[in-house]
């Protein structure tokens, strides 16, 4: 209305003969600020970030460049590799084969855990994908730099997609971990179909630490470099190598009993937890409470784990008549607490930041 | 009445640089920063712009120019909103998109994916993506190089493909910077008119370009930046040039008394 009768005193207006007018205008004019004549306009601060649900509409919105982004990596993640694609599986395979290799022939330790090495191998299939996709995504910000310099979109896609590249890897791996598992002797039971559900849950939860350590990564460059090491703390913490539940139960055991149900349940445990109980009938038959309290047989299963010598096969399911600590339902509550938690705080812990990832 | 795209608002960019002394590596500064003897000793700040304004308007192609350092790739990286400012405000109608000369996208990857990866960021259907493909790959003209990976490129068709990318997509502002100095003198023409093109779809277009003559062809406004503020600013294309021109010590363009144009054009397809 105004707009239209009042002769604005636009900089780059070639009012007059001059054709250009000093850097030095005030911003009034027309008895108005620029910024108000902008708001008034439409326009919005460019640096300001999208409110919560727009931005997640626009995240979906980009979904199909999140799987074809995630496909990409994957794809350029083994171009200079001789074999290709074929990595993919032979990764988790030779992962497994290392530890087969140390723990099943080398060192022929079960510490009381019947078929430690299905044991052993899940734990560390499980244990990789959270640690992956947390690796990754540090840096994901720094890797897609140009991407984001040169085009709009939220980039929260950005980590989605690596967590999406490390959820196709986790997939060729859990293939390979039914083959070893079945070899190991263990039956195909129901309880394998909760194996969905609970890497479901560490999906949700690997995208939300995923997002966290994206801005983490990209504001604290020393964040990368202490990366493996807090990732090898995790995994000694979260009983991939060792049951958990068993540590407090030998007698010669130095951990105190309260340090048992934090450690289970942390999250990488949780999920490691709920994979193996679903996937392996010793795990479940073994379970600490999974029968009736029987002081007798604890104390034998006891006394068995002190002594260095491998726990015998007949007593290796009797530390099912120990008392439990944390029962496999604690399991699902912890795996779905943490996997909201990580999400919302990881989410809006990356969102804070949205105008600030272009910096660099 | 002309409608605002972006108006910059009395803005103020200033850069942090950490390490300035170049003694971070150090462990004796290591260790007294650890100690808090000298926290933060050696941040640098960078006043990169000094309180510009100004209104752009639809339909707007704005050149900026100015020397090296002078503050230009910061305006348009701060329209872009990925500098927050220190001051003042640039608003925009929202997605504004940068087209720098580093902007690669996924190097290992064939230019067929990036066109696709690129398609698909700026929040396109994989139809819309799949429609557009060809007119980006033809647009682009490296042709059978479409199936290399980009890493294999040469420079000018690495920018080349990239300014195809990001121009399949009608962008309400298009802020390019440099990004065409790469490509050899028919790209420059095809990217010439379709920056016409995108003017005539009522987008805004800012060109950073230390190619005067590009600037004259192709932008009906400029900025004339030095030392984070604005010298000179206006309609006046070709007077601005020749000022900015005259102030580095360059040899005067002959021009045509009558039209100002350009006597010895280097683009010559534009009539």
């Amino acid at each position: 209305m105004t707009d239209a009768k009042v002769p604005l005193p636009t900089l780059l207006s070639d009012d007059g003969d001059s054709g250009s007018q000093a850097a030095a205008i005030s911003p009034e004019f027309a008895g108005e600020s620029l910024a108000a004549y902008a708001v008034r306009h439409g326009l919005r601060p460019s640096a300001e970030r999208p409110p919560v649900v727009a931005y997640i509409t626009e995240v979906w919105r980009r979904r199909h460049f999140v799987m074809a982004f995630a496909t990409a990596r994957n794809i350029a993640m083994y171009t200079e590799a001789k074999l290709g694609q074929i990595w993919q599986v032979l990764t988790p395979l030779l992962n497994a084969g290392v530890y087969f290799l140390i723990f099943g022939l080398l060192l022929n330790i079960n510490r009381g855990i019947p078929n430690y090495l299905a044991f052993l191998v899940t734990g560390v299939f499980v244990f990789n994908f959270t640690q992956r996709a947390f690796i990754t995504t540090s840096s994901v910000i720094t890797e897609s730099l140009p991407l984001i310099r040169a085009l709009q979109f939220p980039r929260a896609a950005l980590p989605l997609a690596y967590v999406v590249v490390e959820l196709e890897q986790m997939a060729l791996a859990m293939a390979v971990l039914v083959v070893i598992v079945l070899a190991s002797g263990e039956p195909i039971t129901w309880y394998w179909l909760l194996v969905i559900p609970a890497l479901l849950l560490q999906t949700i939860f690997n995208i939300g630490i995923g997002l966290f350590a994206a801005r983490l990564g990209s504001q604290v460059n020393d964040f990368s470099q202490l990366l493996p090491f807090l990732m090898r703390t995790w995994l000694y913490l979260s009983g991939v190598l060792f049951s958990i539940q068993n540590l407090s139960l030998s007698k010669s055991s130095h951990v105190p009993a309260w340090a048992v149900p934090v450690l289970a349940s942390n999250p990488a445990a949780v999920y490691i937890d709920l994979v193996r109980n679903s996937i392996m009938a010793s795990q479940r038959l073994s379970a600490p409470g999974s029968q009736p309290y029987n002081a007798a047989r604890c104390g034998l299963w006891q006394h068995a784990v002190q002594s260095n010598t491998a726990v015998p096969s007949s007593l290796e399911y009797d530390s099912a008549y120990c008392h439990a600590q944390v029962t496999v339902a604690h399991f699902w509550y912890f795996g779905i607490g943490w996997a909201a938690l990580a999400l919302v705080v990881g989410f809006f812990f990356f969102w804070r930041a949205e105008t600030r990832y272009g910096r660099g | 009445m002309a409608e605002p795209m972006v108006v910059v608002d009395d803005l103020n960019i200033v850069y942090k640089v950490y390490g300035a002394g170049g003694d971070r590596g150090s462990a004796a500064t290591v260790l007294l920063r650890a100690l808090g003897r000298k926290t933060r000793g050696n941040i640098r700040e960078v006043h990169a712009i000094r309180g510009i304004s100004f209104i752009a308007y639809r339909g707007d192609a704005i050149g900026v120019i100015g020397r090296n350092g002078s503050g230009k790739s910061t305006l348009l990286r701060a329209i872009a909103g990925l500098l927050p400012p220190e001051a003042g405000n640039v608003y925009t109608t929202g997605g504004a998109s940068l087209l720098g000369v580093n902007a690669a996208l996924l190097d290992d990857l064939t230019g067929e994916r990036n066109v696709v990866l690129g398609c698909l960021a700026m929040g396109m259907s994989k139809q819309e993506a799949r429609a557009k493909y060809q007119s980006v790959v033809d647009f682009s003209g490296v042709g059978d190089f479409i199936n290399l990976p980009m890493k294999t490129y040469s420079s000018g068709m690495g920018s080349r493909l990239r300014f195809a990318i990001a121009a399949a997509k009608h962008h309400e502002v298009l802020l390019i910077d440099e990004a065409l100095a790469t490509g050899d003198a028919e790209f420059r023409v095809r990217s010439h008119n379709r920056i016409n093109e995108l003017r005539a779809a009522a987008g805004t277009v800012f060109l950073v370009a230390h190619d005067l003559e590009e600037v004259e062809l192709t932008c009906n406004r400029v900025i004339w930046m030095d030392r984070g503020k604005i010298v000179m600013q206006g309609d006046d294309v070709i007077g601005i040039v020749d000022k900015y021109i005259e102030a580095s010590g360059g040899i005067p363009i002959d021009r045509d008394p009558l039209t100002k144009r350009r006597l010895h054009p280097r683009i010559g397809a534009e009539s």
